[in-house]
């Protein structure tokens, strides 16, 4: 493709820069991708301070309400959302220390995005884990 | 990249704006600062809360009650509440900024959030202290 182009003048000659991403054939990185989950994990975390909260109203309210919400979080959809909560929470944790880092301006070079990005990943994903084991470990024993 | 911190400072700033650091929008950074240090924070508030749930998984009613009842986990849960819906609705008003167009449609959101976000902060604050003050039953 480049071949055609060099017998044009060169301001009539299309530079190869990258175009704006194109979804269906967008290749995803890890960086971006890690971005888009940063907010929405924080999307998720909000929602689930919502829970936090009716748990916390709920035991103030008394035994009924609070051995209702405690059924609700027992049950299948309860374990799946706490599931998904922790896991929201964890990689939230990790990645903004990520984020926390970057803001002194260390470890923004492309190299050491990658590292860190793998890191995060690595880290929340043994931390919810160490948690779901830990807590069923409490649970059952 | 990480060369752009040691870039020459702007010519075109008064010694005046750049002492105050604020630029040509008058405001963002105490958003902006407020978003970190409510993040800092969150470090070891999200972890503790992290541990004491595993350490309440399925309590019944009376160990709840008695587990909030005590100092340290009534101050902390506080904390915690202070901090995550300072946090979320700064973080919520950034997304909302960048995905809601229309002006009034971006402030209205904006401005629900906050107000929900307060809301849930003080309701879940009364909530641990009738527990850990005993004016809950």
């Amino acid at each position: 493709m480049a071949d055609n182009k060099t017998s044009q003048p060169a301001a009539l000659t299309p530079a190869l820069r990258p175009l704006s991403p194109h979804l269906q054939i967008y290749r995803w990185q890890l960086t971006s991708v890690m971005s888009i989950l940063h907010r929405a994990s924080g999307i998720a975390l909000s929602a689930g301070g919502v829970l936090l909260v009716w748990w916390l109203v709920a035991a103030a309210s008394g035994p009924e309400a609070y051995n209702a919400v405690q059924n609700f979080l027992g049950s299948w959809l309860g374990v799946l959302l706490l599931l998904g909560w922790s896991a929201a929470l964890f990689y939230h944790l990790c990645n903004g220390i990520r984020h926390l880092v970057w803001d002194t301006g260390h470890a923004l070079d492309l190299r050491s995005t990658y590292v860190g990005g793998w890191a995060v990943v690595g880290a929340s994903t043994v931390l919810t884990a160490i948690a779901w084991v830990a807590g069923i470990w409490h649970w059952v024993g | 990249m990480s060369r752009a911190r040691t870039a020459p400072p702007s010519r075109l700033r008064s010694p005046l704006g750049r002492a105050r650091g604020l630029g040509s929008a008058k405001e963002g950074v105490e958003h902006w600062i407020a978003q970190r240090i409510t993040a800092v924070a969150l470090v070891p508030l999200a972890l503790w809360f992290v541990a004491a749930m595993i350490g309440v998984v399925g309590a019944d009613y009376d160990t709840m009650q008695d587990w909030v009842g005590r100092p340290l986990p009534a101050i902390v849960l506080v904390l915690l509440l202070i901090a995550t819906f300072y946090h979320a609705a700064l973080g919520l008003q950034v997304v909302i900024e960048d995905y809601v167009h229309g002006e009034l449609a971006r402030i209205g959101c904006v401005v629900v959030v906050r107000l929900v976000c307060v809301a849930l902060a003080i309701a879940g604050i009364v909530a641990v202290l009738s527990l850990a003050l005993g004016v809950a039953d």
